[in-house]
């Protein structure tokens, strides 16, 4: 792992999606094993030039989110290496027991991309916004759950995946990213990234709630508060060793993320929380609830994903801290 | 077909009940009705038409089957231990614990089982994908895929159906064990199918029907649809639920059964007599 932060955290010009498509079109370039699988949201998906360029390894199946999982699976038991697309809650909730069965049970070798995280499906609304998404396939035995925070994860973590054996579900927003890194960085899967460092309390952030975090320990430094934050971008294998050394080392801990705080980070953190070092833990996170239609801010609002409402929780985890 | 090759595929098929009906005897119980049923199309599969290497289960120019009632399991287990893919001995252990040979197959498992399968509907997609990474590859083998009729009420199998067909896949050759029956009664009481072979005609697919317990019937249709170019092939195979075991044949229910001793014994010595005839 070797990490530059980037100086300023600004919108990117790229976006997510197109990053995505440039990096696995350099990736089949080099190697012929590398397929792409569709269904029906290939232009959505930014996969329109790899489709172009590969139209012999692009299956684009039309609606068809179980079959296409089962036929990933059944190119991969071939040597092929596929990446199978679609909205996150198609790709998860949608055909779980594809996933489940052909694809990890049978030990095959498929990437599941679930892209419009959370809040960003905006005005597709509640029947369209992952909230469970991550939590679903968490339930997968031996699956790795990735959620890269901008592009220069996001083109590391493509690469590393498609040298790799498994499952891997790979929770992509389409849009532009809020630069975290710079280019150059590269990343260990399982192990958390420290953003910033603190003795107070320790924010585990994923996804576009890592930016947030980042404005919340500004907010605190300013309060006196000194704050470490990490950048939990793999939901599993989590990194337990990172969670135990924050709860020792800070002594609170808050959670944020675009997601269910039922079996999301929340959950996972708490888990290896409660059974290695117990420490007052703040969730914050959607709170069990569907998501409904609006703009992004709006909805960010609504569900109380704001660099605000962290730092209430972190004052709230602090209080408890010290009247534990 | 000549009369040799009937017989011995006769007398192949036999042996993949008599030995289907030795694991159930040792378990006391299983799925036995749809083993029984897809047994001669299994005895012809490897008996006459699959190019398999038993000692090089994953050799990559093989032809595949996948199964996709997995609940068939024990008859393919049957078939490959017959086949020498593992000692005849092995058989014995069915959904024993620690067994390499569980209810329904796992690719992972079991050497010459190609696909894991079990929850229905989905060996149509995995076995869609084998095709095209075939394909893709330039192989000139053939990906068989068996599915049940009551599997055919799952909605996957006809996404399935509507995409080997759009992606002109004629190096699949699927069957429908059309036994009748499905775990709560006959297929046309739960949810009738109406006209398998029309159906799949309509979604683009080669379709014919024949007599599944007929190995030359079997035979001809495969070596037909291997003429077939640009669509897939199914052949609906006509087939009775259980058949060669009187005691499965005979039961309203016999999809999954408790399997009496003396029963089997009956059934074991009926088959032993038959593979000695043929």
């Amino acid at each position: 792992m070797k990490v530059i932060l980037a100086t300023e955290n600004v919108k990117e010009t790229t976006a997510m999606r197109d990053a995505y498509c440039q990096t696995l079109m350099e990736l089949a370039e080099k190697n012929s094993n590398i397929v792409a699988l569709d269904a029906d949201l290939m232009s959505s998906m930014g996969m329109v030039p790899f489709w172009k360029a590969y139209p012999e390894r692009t299956f684009n199946v039309g609606i068809q989110e179980a079959n296409m999982m089962g036929i990933a699976a059944g190119l991969s038991a071939t040597g092929k290496i596929p990446f199978a697309h679609s909205f996150g809650p198609f790709a998860t909730r949608r055909c779980f027991d594809q996933v489940f069965m052909s694809c990890a049970y049978a030990k095959l070798n498929v990437r599941i991309i679930g892209s419009d995280p959370g809040v960003t499906a905006a005005y597709n609304g509640g029947t369209h916004m992952p909230f469970e998404d991550m939590g679903i396939m968490r339930n997968i035995p031996e699956i790795t759950i990735l959620e890269p925070v901008d592009t220069v994860m996001l083109k590391d973590l493509v690469r590393q995946t498609a040298g790799m054996y498994g499952i891997f579900y790979i929770r992509l927003l389409r849009k532009n990213a809020v630069k975290i890194y710079e280019e150059g960085s590269s990343f260990e899967i399982g192990k958390a990234v420290k953003l910033r460092d603190g003795n107070d309390a320790t924010i585990i952030a994923t996804g576009i709630m890592v930016e947030e975090a980042l404005k919340a320990a500004k907010k605190l430094q300013d309060q006196g508060i000194s704050v470490r934050v990490l950048n939990m971008f793999t939901l599993k294998p989590i990194d337990k060793e990172a969670i135990i050394a924050a709860a020792k080392e800070t002594g609170a801990i808050v959670t944020a993320e675009n997601h269910n705080i039922i079996n999301g980070l929340g959950s996972a953190v708490a888990e290896v929380l409660s059974e290695n070092c117990p420490a007052p833990l703040e969730r914050v996170g959607v709170q069990d609830l569907f998501g409904e239609v609006g703009p992004e801010n709006y909805l960010r609002e609504r569900f109380g994903l704001t660099a605000d409402n962290i730092v209430e929780k972190v004052q709230k985890a602090l209080h408890r801290k010290k009247t534990s | 077909m000549n009369e040799k090759m009937r017989k011995d595929l006769e007398r192949f098929a036999a042996e993949i009940r008599l030995e289907t009906m030795k694991e159930f005897k040792e378990l006391g119980f299983g799925h036995v009705g749809g083993a029984m049923s897809i047994a001669d199309t299994l005895a012809v599969l490897y008996g006459a038409v699959m190019n398999v290497d038993p000692s090089n289960p994953r050799w990559e120019d093989r032809d595949w089957l996948v199964v996709s009632k997995g609940h068939a399991g024990p008859a393919v287990y049957a078939t490959l231990a017959l086949k020498g893919f593992f000692p005849k001995e092995q058989l014995l252990t069915l959904n024993k614990p620690g067994t390499n040979l569980p209810s329904h197959c796992d690719r992972n498992k079991t050497p010459g089982i190609d696909m894991t399968t079990g929850s229905l509907g989905q060996g149509v997609s995995t076995a869609i994908g084998v095709a095209l990474g075939n394909r893709l590859d330039k192989r000139n083998n053939y990906v068989y895929l068996i599915i049940g009729d009551g599997e055919c009420d799952e909605g996957q199998v006809w996404e399935g159906a509507l995409y080997a067909a759009h992606q002109k896949l004629d190096n699949l050759i699927a069957f429908v064990d059309d036994n009748k029956k499905q775990l709560d009664g006959y297929t046309r009481d739960v949810n009738d199918l109406g006209d398998l072979v029309e159906k799949f005609k309509s979604f683009g697919w080669h379709a014919v029907r024949v007599d599944g317990a007929d190995v030359e019937q079997v035979y001809n249709a495969i070596m037909a649809a291997k003429e077939v170019k640009g669509k897939p092939s199914m052949i609906v195979l006509d087939t009775v639920k259980g058949k060669g075991c009187s005691f499965a044949e005979n039961a309203a229910s016999n999809h999954h059964m408790v399997v009496d001793p003396e029963k089997a014994d009956m059934v074991i010595k009926e088959l032993e007599r038959k593979v000695m005839e043929l």
